[in-house]
């Protein structure tokens, strides 16, 4: 956690994956720097090619939004919200006396490798799996292409890589490092973070902290903090969750993402009644029109 | 941003009124998208990502549909002495269900020689591999039907071959029903079962309509091709009666934001468009006894409504407010 330095779980060998632990991210916001760090990292370990230069106006956010070649994306919210404790001042020129308040939110988004994984169940080739440490991995030889995972995930997250980048045609997210993970070393976006804004554990280990930062945001006289994991959803929760400052909507996260394997019943039952439909026509008509 | 003439003309007014009073009070330039976001969600972006699905997708819709109910229809012919409407009908699925379902699917892909990969496992959670094992066992029995019932019907063994051969036909045009029918059916369920809000919503009626339309779009190709027989026509009755109950429940059942791709946009012009095609025109035009273009009327529709609701997904998730609206229902 922060200020432990080297003796944190960000900087620490581990051997989660022969111990079959389930590990996570916990993304905090309120130390996060936006400094883009995790972004770089990410990019350069899993040499994950450029999309594009673009300058979006966005705040300082150019990358825009996750996708097959985007796997780390600091989202820089500007809202004219206070943050708890901050002094008041203003973001208009000359308008001094006048209270308007203003804070600049920084939140490091990357794949939630949610408990039901919509992506993992919609995958017809088995590409999509779930490690020894229960996140969610694309096995890059084995996916064909076909954009399923993509329309699948609630978070909008995978995405099918366009030409003419390299490995194009396939589904791409975040790995959750589990090449690095599996010889003991930590995701190299957690590694980086220079404030431990990102930090990786034990998934228990990070709930728990995450609950006490909540406690301890609030004693400083935050008001809008909130834990973002969706556990009372078909989703049943995600092993990398985010503190939020206000509503998941500013975040671009869905406030109630649900699992599409919760739609199956429904559109079987239709398709089914709608096939003895056909048949029961098909029988009618030619028994008794012909 | 440089272009935007406005900006331009706000910064000329405030480097004015600087030099003038030394001071610039009240707001700075108005540059899109900043500096306080005004567009829902994080900048507009998508909360959900739209389908890539190119062309490819709803063509397959629409032939898989036509094929898959095409052997239903050839499974009545067999069993109600129509072998000439039976062979046409089985070379339709063939054609539409066995030979082009697969290349269009195979062409959508974004590494399509890899589409093997569709068979390593059977997943009953996922509608896409469902979907492969139904157009996999469809293709087989479908083309295997074609082959033995035209081998039947020329007599080509002497026999008790032939025999052997009208029985294998049977099972295999049976087979070749059942999984046509679900065929036209799953690619409902497919885009059903998604987290684009305007798919999910109509998760129910998606089916009902994909399968329908291949019912009613299989039977008016097999009446173009000469076929006029009752059977056929009450057929296409059928078809167009629920297709336009379909447009009606679609009319009725909305759910505002959520679902707007389906109501706005051009995307709910191409529903709209292709749903009154394949209902109440069709119905209509079959009432008035013009077959030809009723048939021609429901295949247009059925094609259209396809495009239509592969364009629904795109605008629905490409837009972050209706899935935020969407999960309050």
């Amino acid at each position: 956690m922060i200020g432990e330095g080297t003796k944190s779980t960000n900087q620490r060998h581990h051997n989660f994956v022969q111990e079959k632990v389930e590990v996570g991210f916990f993304t905090d916001p309120t130390v996060c720097i936006g400094c883009k760090a995790c972004e770089v990292a990410c990019k350069e370990w899993n040499q994950v090619p450029d999309d594009g230069f673009v300058w979006s106006g966005n705040s300082y956010d150019n990358t825009g939004r996750l996708g097959a070649s985007t796997w780390r994306h600091v989202l820089f919210l500007e809202q004219d919200r206070q943050k708890g404790g901050q002094i008041v001042g203003s973001h208009f020129l000359g308008s001094r006396d006048q209270e308007d308040p203003f804070r600049w939110v920084f939140l490091s988004d990357v794949c939630k490798h949610c408990e039901e994984a919509g992506c993992l169940e919609a995958c017809p080739t088995g590409s999509i799996v779930r490690t020894e440490v229960g996140s969610v991995f694309v096995q890059n030889d084995v996916c064909n292409g076909c954009g399923y995972c993509v329309v699948s995930c609630p978070f909008g997250v995978i995405d099918r890589r366009p030409e003419p980048l390299p490995d194009a045609g396939g589904a791409f997210k975040c790995t959750f490092c589990y090449d690095r993970q599996k010889s003991g070393l930590v995701p190299a976006c957690a590694k980086v973070c220079p404030t431990e804004s990102i930090l990786f554990g034990r998934l228990d280990d990070l709930r728990a902290r995450a609950t006490q930062r909540v406690q301890e945001l609030q004693a400083r006289g935050h008001k809008d903090q909130q834990v973002y994991d969706p556990t009372e959803t078909s989703v049943r929760g995600i092993h990398a969750f985010f503190l939020i400052l206000g509503e998941p909507e500013a975040y671009g996260l869905p406030p109630k993402p649900e699992v599409p394997t919760i739609y199956l019943k429904s559109a079987w039952t239709a398709a089914f009644a709608t096939a003895i439909a056909s048949i029961i026509a098909m029988l009618v008509g030619f028994a008794f029109f012909s | 941003m440089t272009t935007n003439s406005p900006s331009e003309e706000r910064l000329e007014q405030l480097r004015e009124k600087a030099w003038q009073e030394g001071v610039v009070p009240g707001r700075g330039v108005d540059v899109i998208g900043g500096p306080i976001p005004r567009k829902p969600g994080y900048y507009g972006q998508p909360v959900v990502k739209p389908p890539v699905w190119t062309w490819e997708v709803p063509l397959y819709f629409f032939f898989g549909g036509m094929g898959g109910m095409s052997a239903v229809i050839a499974l009545g012919g067999i069993m109600f002495q129509h072998v000439d409407l039976a062979r046409i009908a089985m070379w339709v699925a063939a054609i539409a269900g066995a030979v082009l379902s697969p290349i269009l699917l195979i062409m959508d892909l974004g590494r399509p020689h890899l589409f093997l990969n569709m068979l390593r496992v059977f997943k009953h959670r996922s509608a896409m591999s469902m979907g492969a094992w139904i157009l996999t066992a469809f293709g087989m029995s479908a083309v295997a039907g074609l082959i033995t019932l035209e081998l039947h019907t020329h007599q080509i063994f002497p026999g008790a071959l032939d025999q052997l051969l009208r029985l294998a036909a049977g099972i295999f045009i049976f087979g070749a029903a059942i999984f046509g029918t679900l065929l036209a059916t799953y690619t409902g369920v497919l885009i059903g079962a998604t987290a684009i809000p305007a798919w999910f919503l109509h998760r129910t009626l998606l089916p009902i309509h994909f399968g329908t339309a291949g019912l009613g779009s299989a039977a008016g190709l097999l009446e173009l091709l000469g076929h006029r027989i009752a059977a056929l026509n009450f057929l296409g009755f059928y078809a167009a009666a629920v297709e336009t109950a379909l447009l009606i429940w679609l009319s009725v059942d909305k759910h505002g934001t959520a679902d707007r791709a389906i109501h706005e946009h051009g995307s709910g012009w191409l529903i709209r468009i292709g749903e009154v095609l394949n209902g109440p025109l069709a119905l209509v035009l079959r009432s008035f006894g013009f077959i030809p273009w009723a048939a021609i009327s429901f295949l247009a529709g059925a094609l259209v409504s396809r495009i239509g609701w592969i364009a629904v997904g795109k605008v629905s998730g490409a837009d972050p407010e209706s899935v935020f609206a969407a999960e309050r229902y």
